[in-house]
């Protein structure tokens, strides 16, 4: 006898992929038909790399419980690893000119650049872990800020000119539209700018998610539900903390690697703690503790900041009315009073701590067999008769 | 090598000053409410961005200042009230998360107001003239701000040691709940802590800006992110403590701002290596530094300092 249980669950998971696939189809899609230019495409890749930097700081923030506000900070390592180690060698003396060209006389494919800035943000965050996962909740808050602002300043200094091109501007590097396929005529064949960030994006969350569901992620959530218990449990507090510190800055790494894509070039100076704050609120928002909900509301969050409410900023008439207040600056006001209301209203955020599965399952009817319905029926029934028996 | 250093030390006891006047905001909250409070160097700048718009309405001076002093202390109430209040009884991590979403909705609301433009802060007769101190030309507000700091300081201790309210706010810092129980009313006391913090980082504004041409809405993040410091550093929740985290850490940061210079000169660099880039990131070392060597700071065991 199959466990109706599993099945139930299995079906919502063949959903959730379908789903999942219905929305890569769709962007693939929309990249070939709609013009490179629209503003549909811009959210979509900055929203795709907000999505894998809020997964990364729910990771740490929403499942293990430590509240770090150091993910500027390893974007911007990661950012900075990246570029420096893919800007083309004939560029070199360009992007490095008060440098004499830099110190780095190579350059590594994307993918290994890539996977190098994660490795560069998990060291430091090894590096950083070691004394400061031993502090309590704001003041590890405050020490992993601080932290970030550190890395900003050495990034800076002059003295590493040669490396990190001091405070000037890196750029050059390939970005999204390298990933486009071109035809031998320079026209692009087959657009590839947003699909492959989702990919990639789509790829680190998937690992995440795996880690979430192995004894790993079930230890990770043990210490944000109790410290002491799990230490009881024999869960290792230092070594786990470590850990979810440690990948969750990987991908923060990555993220960041991403984000210098989308934007084309790098500047250590925006990487500021409101950056932090932005994704901490996109968590928030999301629901703390649900990687669904970080992902939805990076987009959501994304698309309203840089293109739905956008006419907010410019004058607007509605028939010879000019409605009052709207000038530069007030979208963002509107939005400010959404995530207040959010944050102070609506605490669970979108998703609560559910994911796509669970919303799949909840849904009316939708996915549930036929043999689970009988079975519910037959349930309900026999639970009456003892009721009427009584 | 004194006439190099001097300059240096002179604005870094100003400076100090001024982040006491802030830090003591920052330290009074979190010895009631534990919290950061991440909204108050919004609060600090909206103070600066209010006295921009009230000097340009012509004003006179002794109308406008205590003007942006109690409108400053009325926002600080306001947003206790709006945004802490309601998520009394809610995981610290909530409240914390507000703080930033109100520093956010701060500085979002300046942009607006400003449309994102540096304002230049009005010249105030009396402090910003230069003078000149054992052979350093500075401007009056370096010498006014230590003594002022000081007398806000000792009037604020007596306030909190000698009158029923300062021993409410005595009372709620060491035990929440039975103080309730006491029958203090928590939220009077709350709000009235706000509205000092609020009070004094309006005057730290006043001063602070004299110092520096222009005001646009991140310029209160730094300076508030360096009180908070100074307030761990001097061991959270005492006032006396956070300001001599504060005069610290001002004086090291603008040593820090001159080591170029002041090492250039004394023969022991060739040529400059850059350190003032790290005047920012030295409060954030010092501040990792005290936490893992004293996390109580340097006066935090004290607990009859804590308010």
């Amino acid at each position: 006898m199959t466990n109706p249980k599993i099945k139930k669950k299995d079906r919502a998971l063949t959903v959730s992929w379908i789903v999942v696939a219905a929305v890569y189809a769709a962007v693939f899609a929309a990249e070939q038909v709609i013009s490179p230019n629209s503003m549909l495409f811009t959210v979509l890749k900055k929203g795709a790399t907000y999505a894998l930097v809020a997964v990364s700081m729910n990771l740490l923030n929403g499942f293990t419980g430590i509240f770090s506000l150091g993910q500027a900070g390893f974007m911007l390592l990661g950012a900075y690893t990246y570029a420096i180690f893919t800007i083309p060698l004939e560029h070199r003396s360009s992007v490095y000119q008060y440098f004499n060209g830099g110190v780095v006389q190579f350059t590594l494919p994307w993918f290994l650049a890539m996977i190098l800035a994660g490795l560069v943000a998990a060291f430091f965050a090894w590096l950083i872990g070691l004394p400061v996962l031993r502090l309590k909740s704001d003041y590890l808050a405050i020490a992993t800020l601080g932290f970030a602002e550190i890395i900003r300043a050495i990034l800076q200094w002059n003295q590493l000119g040669p490396v990190t091109n001091g405070s000037n501007m890196l750029r050059l590097f390939p970005n999204f539209n390298s990933f486009n396929i071109l035809k031998a005529d320079g026209s692009v064949a087959v657009y590839l700018s947003t699909t492959v960030p989702f990919l990639i994006a789509g790829v680190c969350i998937g690992l995440i998610v795996l880690l979430l569901h192995s004894g790993y992620g079930r230890a990770f959530k043990s210490i944000r539900d109790d410290e002491v218990a799990a230490e009881a449990m024999g869960v290792n507090l230092a070594h786990h903390k470590q850990l979810a510190f440690c990948i969750s800055s990987f991908f923060a790494g990555v993220g960041g690697a991403m984000l210098a894509m989308y934007q084309t070039t790098v500047q250590a100076k925006s990487f500021t703690t409101a950056m932090t704050y932005e994704i901490l609120l996109m968590v928030v928002i999301g629901g703390v503790g649900s990687v669904t909900g970080s992902v939805i509301s990076s987009f959501l969050f994304v698309a309203c900041s840089e293109w739905w409410l956008r006419f907010l900023d410019n004058e607007q008439f509605i028939g010879d009315f000019q409605v009052p207040l709207l000038r530069n600056g007030f979208r963002l006001v509107v939005f400010s009073i959404i995530i207040m209301v959010v944050v102070l209203f609506f605490r669970r955020g979108i998703m609560g701590t559910r994911e796509l599965p669970d919303v799949i399952r909840a849904l009316p009817g939708a996915v549930r067999s036929l043999p689970e319905k009988m079975r519910a029926r037959r349930e309900r029934r026999s639970a009456s008769r003892k009721e009427a028996g009584r | 090598m004194w006439n190099t250093v001097f300059p240096y030390l002179l604005s870094g006891i100003s400076v100090g000053g001024q982040y006491a006047l802030i830090a003591i905001g920052y330290t009074m909250v979190y010895g009631i409410l534990r919290l950061i409070n991440f909204a108050h160097g919004d609060v600090f700048m909206v103070a600066g961005i209010i006295m921009v718009y009230m000097s340009a309405s012509g004003m006179p001076l002794w109308v406008t200042i205590p003007l942006v002093l109690i409108l400053t202390a009325l926002i600080g109430f306001v947003i206790e009230r709006v945004a802490y209040k309601p998520l009394r009884s809610a995981p610290r991590m909530s409240v914390m998360i507000s703080a930033i979403g109100v520093s956010y909705t701060l500085q979002n609301l300046v942009l607006y107001v400003t449309g994102g433009l540096n304002k230049t802060y009005p010249t105030i007769p009396l402090i910003s003239q230069t003078v000149t101190v054992l052979g350093a030309k500075t401007k009056a507000v370096t010498l006014v701000t230590p003594v002022l700091t000081l007398v806000l300081v000792l009037l604020l201790v007596t306030l909190i040691n000698k009158t029923k309210i300062g021993m409410a706010m005595r009372a709620v810092s060491k035990d929440f709940e039975t103080s309730q129980l006491m029958g203090i009313k928590i939220n009077s006391v709350i709000s009235a802590t706000f509205v000092i913090g609020s009070f004094l980082a309006g005057v730290g504004s006043v001063l602070y800006f004299t110092n520096y041409p222009t005001v646009i809405q991140t310029s209160g993040a730094m300076p508030g992110l360096k009180a908070f410091v100074a307030a761990v550093f001097g061991g959270i929740g005492s006032i006396p403590g956070a300001v001599i985290g504060a005069f610290i850490i001002g004086i090291m940061e603008n040593i820090i701002k001159g080591l170029d210079v002041i090492l250039f000169k004394s023969g022991v660099i060739s040529a400059p290596l850059g350190l003032s880039t790290f005047s920012d990131a030295f409060t954030f070392a010092l501040l990792i530094v005290i936490l893992i060597v004293k996390p109580t700071g340097l006066f935090g065991e004290k607990a009859t300092d804590k308010v």
